[in-house]
């Protein structure tokens, strides 16, 4: 192409391609890979589990971007971005996953046959299909309680995906085994910033105290596994939530001492509503927002 | 004039909380210090300095510089360390005009122009 | 420590150190921060540098409008990398502009009070998701031409910040040219919308490369101290030149109906730039000057607290 001769000016001395950037490798999340499900699996509980953690990462990849252009220092638009970096390229291994067992809901009496599963199941499906927890689609609040709700996500999620790196599904390990130290990245940066705030000025502490008594209740929806997770638990395939309980509140709880906030009593858990496909009108204006100009036209290419 | 670091003023008292909203936007507040970050990009080279970027504190300098300048490439090995806390020689040692030979990397804003509204000067 | 050079006559050593500094820049080597440099040189390049570092952070906004409403979740991570890109590139040249003694809160204020300017293409809104690639091609490669350049600038903090923007500028051109071209097979309504936006943005792009040459007061001094290498209306007939066979490729048409090769010279002849608009848009009037700056402050203001309270952390914690 012409312009080469623009880039040929540049000075190929200074370190490699690609260093410097995310570059140019966005394309077929599963491509190459053998999707091929192990037996005594069933396909439809295996994509539905997919859609609980790919809905868990695309929703809280939605909510950080919101900080993008917004956020208290260049810094920090950096991480943030970061972080959503992961948990979409996350949610795009898990719903390509879900789509390539045949699990895709209403999503494909709108989509058109040339909109990949990902796609399809990201912007094709109406909010009563989102399988994401309560914890990730509740508003971002302040900077104190986008963090900590980011250190309860990401304590959760990197607790789970250590564990599903052993899962009998060979696709699903690999997808935990890539996010590990991904969410161990987010785990440690939220965890700074409540560090910080809790222990910074009088201001900060009590807008982080705010933010951890807004969180604390989105907890109850995480740790009661639903039926589809109780069969693929005894087949070898997904973790139990209800055994990640202890790790998670620990972790929290260190935190949240440590930064001189106040460790509110577990909340009364329940079936989680989310993975039910009950939310909060939150949702609905969060997918309005990512959905509405790939519905506009469906039989568009991007 | 006492010793003002090139993280723009160690002497300055941090603000009260109320004054974010009292006072005219920006002034009067504490910046975060400024770090010079350098990268080991690969085994078998040295650190090379690459920008710099304001943090905190150093837990946080480093974690911000592998986000911004090696996008959290695994293996890099990467330093930071405050500007004011860099000595630097001279290109020209020998030069009148340098003569206090331990001098900071960077020249500070306050030897050439100091805003009329700044406090503490 | 005191500071000596502040309003001192001028003595014989500065005869001899401005010679050495025009030595340096006669061959073509860098000047390096602790270098003397004429106080002129010095504020130009704080001037030139900030400009260049606040469009970067103000450039993250017309596309970052599209973050949240990106047609396919490939085109979200390209675009969030991108406007990443973009916070990474201002801080870059932040940090450049800090080796001269400025200091980035400060800049950051001077954006935010008007004092400095940015780009002033990043005043019109983005319409539709063709806006997005037409950044990447058209705006991002008016910004090539502009920068590749400055890989050479004679200040070396600058020359090594512009190193690392432009090889990641060169990946934006080619995710929006790629966009675009993915947009022109697709349906009518996508090919309307790329021609749509072509229309729109074509001739703010052109303006991109600043004044004519003959009512361009700084551009002289700036030549003759290698901080800029070519002038403005070069570098605009290099990116016609480079873009009009891109056009075709495209199949979209440029809205310039005095677009016309020039057999005898080889290059591209176009229509009069209206730069009425431009001092208009330049002069805080464009669509979406306000809205650009109240993020800004937005940001800034909204969150000082956060930066508060890691200063208060900081110095309860210090060993």
């Amino acid at each position: 192409m012409h312009e080469e001769t623009v880039y040929d000016a540049l000075d190929h001395a200074h370190g490699g391609e690609g260093q410097w950037a995310f570059g140019t490798g966005f394309d077929e999340p599963l491509a190459g890979v053998d999707t091929t499900v192990p037996e005594g699996i069933d396909p439809a509980d295996l994509g539905a589990y997919c859609l609980m953690l790919g809905d868990d990462a695309l929703v809280l990849c939605q909510r950080l971007t919101q900080w993008v252009t917004n956020a208290p220092e260049l810094e920090e638009e950096v991480a943030l971005a970061n972080c959503g970096l992961d948990l979409l390229g996350q949610a795009r291994l898990l719903l390509a996953r879900a789509g390539s067992v045949g699990v895709l809901g209403r999503s494909r009496t709108l989509a058109t046959d040339s909109i990949p599963d990902e796609d399809a199941l990201a912007y094709f499906r109406d909010p009563d299909e989102f399988r994401n927890s309560r914890l990730v689609e509740a508003p971002n609040g302040d900077f104190a309680q986008t963090l900590v709700r980011l250190l309860a996500a990401s304590t959760w999620r990197l607790a789970l995906f250590a564990r599903l790196r052993e899962s009998r599904d060979p696709v699903l390990a690999a997808i935990a085994a890539k996010g590990v130290p991904e969410l161990t990245y987010h785990r440690d940066h939220a965890a700074r910033w409540v560090l910080r705030l809790g222990d910074g000025t009088t201001e900060s502490h009590r807008r982080a105290q705010a933010g951890v008594d807004a969180v604390w209740p989105l907890l109850a929806d995480l740790f009661s596994p639903t039926d589809v997770e109780t069969r693929l638990i005894a087949a070898g395939v997904a973790v139990d939530s209800g055994e990640l309980r202890d790790e998670v509140r620990d972790v929290l709880t260190t935190v949240l001492e440590r930064a001189t906030l106040t460790v509110p009593a577990w909340p009364a858990e329940h079936p989680s509503r989310g993975r039910a496909g009950d939310h909060g009108p939150e949702l609905t204006v969060l997918l309005a927002d990512l959905q509405g100009l790939a519905r506009e036209h469906p039989a568009a290419t991007w | 004039m006492t010793d003002v670091t090139a993280e723009g003023g160690k002497n300055t008292p941090s603000s009260p909380p109320l004054a974010s909203s009292g006072r005219a936007p920006g002034r009067g507040r504490r910046d975060w210090p400024l770090y010079e970050v350098f990268v080991r990009g690969k085994r078998g080279l040295n650190h090379v300095h690459v920008g710099s970027l304001h943090a905190p504190d150093d837990e946080m300098a480093v974690h911000a510089a592998r986000d911004v300048y090696t996008r959290r490439n695994e293996g890099v090995s990467i330093w930071v360390v405050k500007a004011a806390a860099i000595t630097a020689s001279s290109p020209d040692e020998k030069d009148p005009m340098f003569a206090p030979s331990g001098d900071k990397v960077y020249r500070h804003p306050t030897f050439y122009e100091i805003p009329d509204n700044v406090p503490h000067m | 420590m005191s500071a000596p050079t502040l309003d001192r006559p001028a003595a014989p050593d500065e005869v001899a150190l401005q010679a050495q500094f025009d030595a340096t820049i006669a061959a073509d080597h860098r000047i390096e921060p602790r270098d003397w440099m004429p106080e002129a040189y010095r504020k130009g390049l704080i001037r030139q540098i900030a400009q260049h570092a606040h469009s970067e952070i103000i450039g993250m906004q017309p596309e970052g409008d599209w973050l949240l409403a990106a047609p396919s979740l490939r085109r979200k991570a390209i675009l969030l990398a991108k406007v990443q890109d973009e916070a990474g590139h201002g801080m870059y040249l932040y940090s450049a502009a800090e080796t001269l003694g400025a200091d980035r809160a400060d800049l950051t204020d001077k954006l935010i009070e008007r004092k400095q300017k940015y780009s002033s293409i990043f005043n019109y809104p983005t319409q539709t998701y063709a806006d997005v690639g037409v950044i990447g091609w058209l705006v991002d490669g008016a910004a090539i031409c502009n920068q590749v350049p400055l890989c050479r600038s004679s200040y070396g903090p600058y020359a090594r910040a512009m190193i690392r923007v432009c090889k990641e500028e060169s990946f934006h051109q080619r995710q929006g040219f790629e966009l675009l071209m993915t947009m022109m097979g697709g349906t009518g309504a996508q090919r309307a919308m790329v021609q749509d936006a072509v229309d729109r943005w074509w001739w703010p792009s052109l303006m991109m490369f600043g004044p004519p040459d003959d009512d361009s007061p700084n551009s002289a001094q700036s030549m003759k101290w290698g901080v800029k290498r070519h002038s403005n209306d070069e570098l605009r007939q290099r990116f016609v030149d480079m873009t009009v066979p891109q056009a075709a490729v495209l199949g979209v048409t440029l809205p310039d109906p005095e677009l016309a090769l020039d057999p005898e010279t080889g290059r591209y002849r176009f229509g009069a730039i209206d730069w009425d608009e431009f001092k208009q848009v330049l002069a805080g009037k464009g669509p979406c000057n306000d809205e650009r700056i109240a993020r800004r402050r937005a940001a800034r203001d909204d969150n000082a607290w956060v930066t508060e309270a890691a200063t208060a952390y900081a110095d309860k914690h210090a060993s």
